[in-house]
């Protein structure tokens, strides 16, 4: 009975630290797909831009690692403004198909440029002494950095909730996902508007590719790999809900764990059999306006 | 040149529309060195062929469809590896036939959704495919691959060699088949109809077609060429790998295909062509700038040329026909 | 009608290929190795290996014989991708040998190959025991993990009663598997849980967690070295098994040489089996050493993927030694099996005649800290080792 306990709550820990990782680089892509309806599978180049960032900035430019979290955030944030007024903006009225493609062509450049500046080996992350070794809670010992990303990310977490139910940033945003016309009828700049989730979104999956460098491990085939996971998050989640993507981060998060720690045999079979199964029980997905 | 799909604009094979197969002819005698690519290559236009019915034809964006490619390439192997049919056609009979089922099943169940929803489903369906593959490990061989494949010589005559001969005209005359079937498809009603679906599927259901069958039946018969095009890469390479089901290799489907144009039969040919042509001879030497040159050409196809090399041909033709025109009509008295 | 002008540009391409490739008295190796990906480390130290090496010999082939290599990139774990490589190298390239490959799916992929082709394969890394017995012309200078995962198993059973296998899950993963099992068990142990992690990118964190969970003595591990052993290291530090007592042992790759700067402390103290440490106190070694700092600059650290590549490039210009740079395959399979060299960077070594598979000292190592630095020292030699995996099943 203690062993089942101590098992639950290995992998209630481990995977809600993964799902926190998870919800930070996809809430961006629920809110922009949902704003703007664009099938944007590059997301993980912003993710993996983070990581990179991240690692560049705590080895080459020796800033702390609190800080560098921050420049990966902005940086990113900024890059996907000028990705977005010159090549996103061009492609929002056409085809999904187009868009697709598009997008799997910005993969294969980031994939390269990635290559070309790191080489092609993993990066490692030197995490600053205080957020290495174990951290014990009711006589077990967790991980002081996962310890930290579960913390972090309900203080963000929280933070977006309040941004967008309680600011009028939220509410426009929220204003034009459910009818953009509409929005747009009563004077809202949607195209401003889209700038600005867009920046914040893909900032938030540089924050979280930072943030998860240890766990997700930062190369350049990261966009390629870890787009399903993102994906899936998304689609599972509901477009445009900040809800959503959170249950299913963390629902995600804590199932490949559990399936990782219990029946390793399986690896991802049982996540992507749930994933279709409620797909196609709920098309929307979870918290999605269904059709 | 993109056909809109009207089944009444010849069906009958035009001259020029004999000029590849001649050339693969050709490639047998001149380049014998180069056999195992080129057979390579004709696999890659069958599964390009397959993903344009879907794709350019009945308008359905997957992203999965490495499912079928994968599954062919598996069924022929273990086929061959654990049960010990050895026998090419049966072979290509099973994997037809196993495809077809997977086709028919999922597509009964993911067509009748759209949009991010569907992507999804068709990843997540190759992706299953993967993970067995990779997990099975003592029926697929999982990471390691399957080897161990033997290839029994095609009618008890043909042994397939080390240089690739047998593979290559085997690969030939089953392309050779599957384009003729697939062009009588298109050039049906029934292609006409999927292009119809395509461009307007409420349209479409209001005039009383069958929108969820014909796309059913479109994406089963697709599933099913793909299948052949993998039982063939099995067969040639008598190995399967992981990578037949991954994500990048159907990405980089995709790219061949959107390369040489959607929608337009002819695209899924010169698309793998010029894309495996130019790997070869390039991917050695700069790895890094190919994958950055892929996608720039990518982009730059989404943005400014959506019918790849051939929408640009047809824009070239049409030009000069213009300029001609216009100087005729100069010279007239 | 494009496609038709492709086709003009690959004719053309492929005749200035074929204006290229003629050849006179030149040996030429085809070598197949991981320069990209996540595992592009493996390849480079490969390759110095095998460029140090020719270096430094080329005055030990016969008058007027050249060796040219000609490199190729598999990119990881890709086994279509590895035989579709040997299939140009042999076809269009005319190699006479084939050498390199750090996969074992890769060179059980290859096997058929070099069989229907006769082209000597000299394997440099590839450690699945089953990869000799696949062709009359495989010759393999590295290791097997039969010969390392079953001796560990023998000595930990000495000491401990209770272990948990983690191993990479492909044919030497599952070869370390079973080759630490019997040695463990047949000494008393007892297998308290297993887990067998994905090959490429793997978050070791869940894995290492149940490892902990099931409380075992040791946790035996393989993995494909390079950057992952410090990965798995660091899981291993991280949730504190160490200080929860349980020992770390595993086959020489959880601690590769050129990674351990990289580990921190969490190594110290973990007890591998290997056929080469870089900390090794043989005099063939230092010389090697000093050869390969002064080449690569006194950072560049190199492995027993580096060792064997040298080795087998010695094997190789023993051949053309010995048949005057016209290479018979046959002739060069029969001189290879009886290839010995008493004084490899990691001890005495010679290849099998009976299996073509190599024989050599197992080291039992400690990582420990000497002079500040990480080293896995050496503190047992079990002389001669077979690959144990053909001296059970009886498979040549």
């Amino acid at each position: 009975m203690q062993e089942l306990i101590a098992s639950l709550v290995s992998v209630a820990f481990h995977g809600t630290a993964y799902g926190m990782i998870l919800y930070v680089i996809s809430v961006g892509l629920s809110v922009t797909m949902g704003l703007m309806g664009f099938a944007n599978l590059a997301h993980g180049v912003f993710a993996m831009a983070g990581g990179y960032l991240l690692t560049t900035a705590m080895d080459s430019w020796g800033v702390p690692f609190p800080l560098a979290l921050v420049i990966s955030f902005v940086l990113v944030a900024l890059g996907s403004v000028v990705l977005e007024r010159l090549l996103y903006a061009r492609l929002y009225s056409a085809g999904e198909l187009a868009q697709v493609l598009f997008t799997i062509g910005l993969i294969f450049i980031a994939t390269a440029v990635a290559r070309l500046i790191y080489g092609t080996l993993q990066q490692p992350v030197h995490l600053p002494e205080y957020m290495k070794g174990q951290f014990s809670l009711l006589g077990r010992d967790f991980p002081t950095y996962r310890v930290f990303i579960i913390l972090f990310g309900a203080a963000l977490v929280s933070a977006l909730w309040f941004g967008v139910e309680r600011t009028r940033f939220g509410a426009m945003v929220r204003a034009a996902v459910d009818n953009r016309a509409m929005a747009q009828s009563v004077g809202i700049d949607t195209q401003m508007l889209f700038m600005a989730t867009f920046a914040l979104g893909s900032g938030l999956a540089g924050l979280g590719g930072a943030l998860g460098a240890e766990i997700i491990a930062i190369q350049p085939s990261y966009p390629f790999e870890h787009l399903i996971y993102f994906l899936i998050v998304v689609a599972v989640g509901g477009l445009g809900s900040l809800r959503g993507p959170f249950v299913a981060a963390l629902v995600i998060g804590i199932a490949d764990t559990a399936c990782k720690y219990w029946v390793p045999e399986f690896g991802a079979f049982l996540i992507y059999v749930a994933t279709i199964l409620l797909l196609l029980w709920r098309p929307a997905g979870l918290f999605g306006r269904q059709a | 040149m993109r056909h809109n799909g009207s089944y009444s604009a010849s069906p009958r094979i035009g001259l020029i529309e004999w000029l590849p197969w001649l050339l693969g002819v050709a490639a047998f005698f001149y380049l014998p060195e180069y056999l195992s690519l080129g057979a390579r290559i004709l696999v890659y236009i069958l599964y390009a062929l397959s993903v344009d019915l879907v794709v350019g034809y009945a308008g359905i964006v997957t992203l999965g469809h490495s499912a079928f490619f994968g599954l062919g390439a598996y069924a022929a192997g273990i086929l061959s590896a654990k049960v010990g049919v050895t026998d090419p056609m049966l072979q290509m009979l099973v994997a037809i036939a196993s495809c077809a089922l997977l086709g028919a099943a999922t597509g009964a169940l993911i067509l009748r959704t759209r949009g991010l929803t569907l992507l999804m489903l068709t990843l997540a369906i190759a992706a299953i495919l993967l993970e067995v593959a990779n997990k099975a490990t003592s029926i697929t061989g999982g990471a390691d691959g399957l080897s161990g494949i033997t290839v029994a010589p095609i009618f008890g005559l043909f042994r397939f060699d080390l240089f690739g001969k047998t593979a290559y005209w085997m690969c030939l005359v089953v392309l050779f088949i599957c384009w003729w079937i697939t062009r009588r498809i298109i050039y049906s009603p029934f292609g006409a109809s999927l292009v119809g679906i395509r461009e307007n599927h409420v349209r479409m259901a209001s005039i009383g077609s069958p929108v969820s069958m014909r796309l059913l039946t479109a994406y089963t018969l697709s599933a099913m060429l793909a299948g052949v095009a993998g039982a063939l890469l099995t067969q040639t390479n008598q190995f399967v790998g992981l990578n037949v089901l991954s994500f990048e290799s159907a990405g980089e489907l995709l790219v061949m295909l959107i390369l040489g144009g959607v929608g337009r039969i002819y695209g899924a040919f010169v698309g793998p062509i010029v894309y495996m042509i130019a790997q070869d001879q390039l991917a050695k030497q700069f790895p890094e700038y190919w994958s950055l040159g892929i996608g720039v050409l990518l982009v730059a196809i989404v943005l400014f040329a959506r019918g790849g090399l051939l929408g640009i041909v047809d824009l070239v033709v049409a030009h000069a026909k213009r300029g001609k025109s216009a100087f005729a009509g100069k010279e007239a008295p | 009608m494009k496609s038709r002008t492709a086709f003009k540009i690959g004719l053309g391409l492929v005749a200035s290929v074929l204006a290229m490739s003629a050849t006179a008295q030149t040996v030429k190796i085809g070598f197949i190795s991981t320069y990209s990906g996540p595992m592009a480390s493996l390849g480079e130290e490969m390759e110095r290996a095998v460029k140090l090496y020719m270096k430094l010999n080329g005055d030990k082939l016969p008058a007027g014989v050249k060796v040219e290599l000609v490199a190729r990139d598999d990119g990881g774990p890709n086994p279509d991708k590895g035989k579709q490589l040997a299939q140009e190298l042999i076809v269009r390239d005319h190699v006479n040998f084939l050498a390199g490959v750090v996969w074992t799916p890769s060179a059980i992929a290859i096997a058929p190959l070099v069989t229907e082709a006769k082209v000597p394969f000299i394997v440099m890394n590839a450690g699945g025991s089953v990869i000799t017995t696949l062709s009359p012309y495989i010759v393999r200078t590295s290791f097997t993990l039969w010969q390392a995962a079953y001796p560990m198993g023998q000595w930990a059973a000495k000491k401990y009663k209770r272990a948990y296998i983690a191993v990479s899950d492909f044919a030497p993963g599952h070869d370390s598997e079973a080759a630490f099992e019997k040695g463990f068990v047949t000494g008393g142990g007892e297998i308290v849980g297993r887990v067998r992690m994905p090959v490429s990118n793997p978050d070791f964190i869940p894995f290492m967690q149940r490892a902990k969970d099931a409380k075992p003595d040791i946790v035996f591990s393989f993995i494909p070295g390079g950057v992952q052993s410090t990965q798995i290291m660091k899981a291993f530090g991280d949730l504190g098994l160490a200080k929860a007592g349980v020992k770390f042992v595993g086959t020489g790759d959880i601690v590769s040489d050129e990674e351990l700067p990289n580990m921190g402390d969490a190594p110290l103290g973990a007890v591998t089996a290997h056929h080469y440490s870089t900390a090794g106190d043989r005099p063939a070694n230092k010389a090697f050493l000093a050869a390969w700092h002064k080449e690569y600059g006194a950072k560049a650290t190199p492995n027993f993927l580096s060792v064997a590549s040298y080795d087998g490039m010695d094997a190789i210009y023993t051949a053309i030694r010995e048949q005057n740079g016209k290479i018979d395959p046959d002739q060069t399979i029969a001189i290879l099996k009886n290839y010995k060299n008493p004084n490899s960077p990691r001890g005495p070594i010679a290849i099998d005649p009976e299996t073509r598979d190599i024989i050599q000292n197992e080291y039992i190592r400690e990582t420990r800290r000497v002079n500040g630095e990480m080293a896995n020292v050496e503190i047992e030699t079990i002389p001669d080792a077979k690959d144990y995996w053909k001296v059970f099943n009886g498979k040549k």
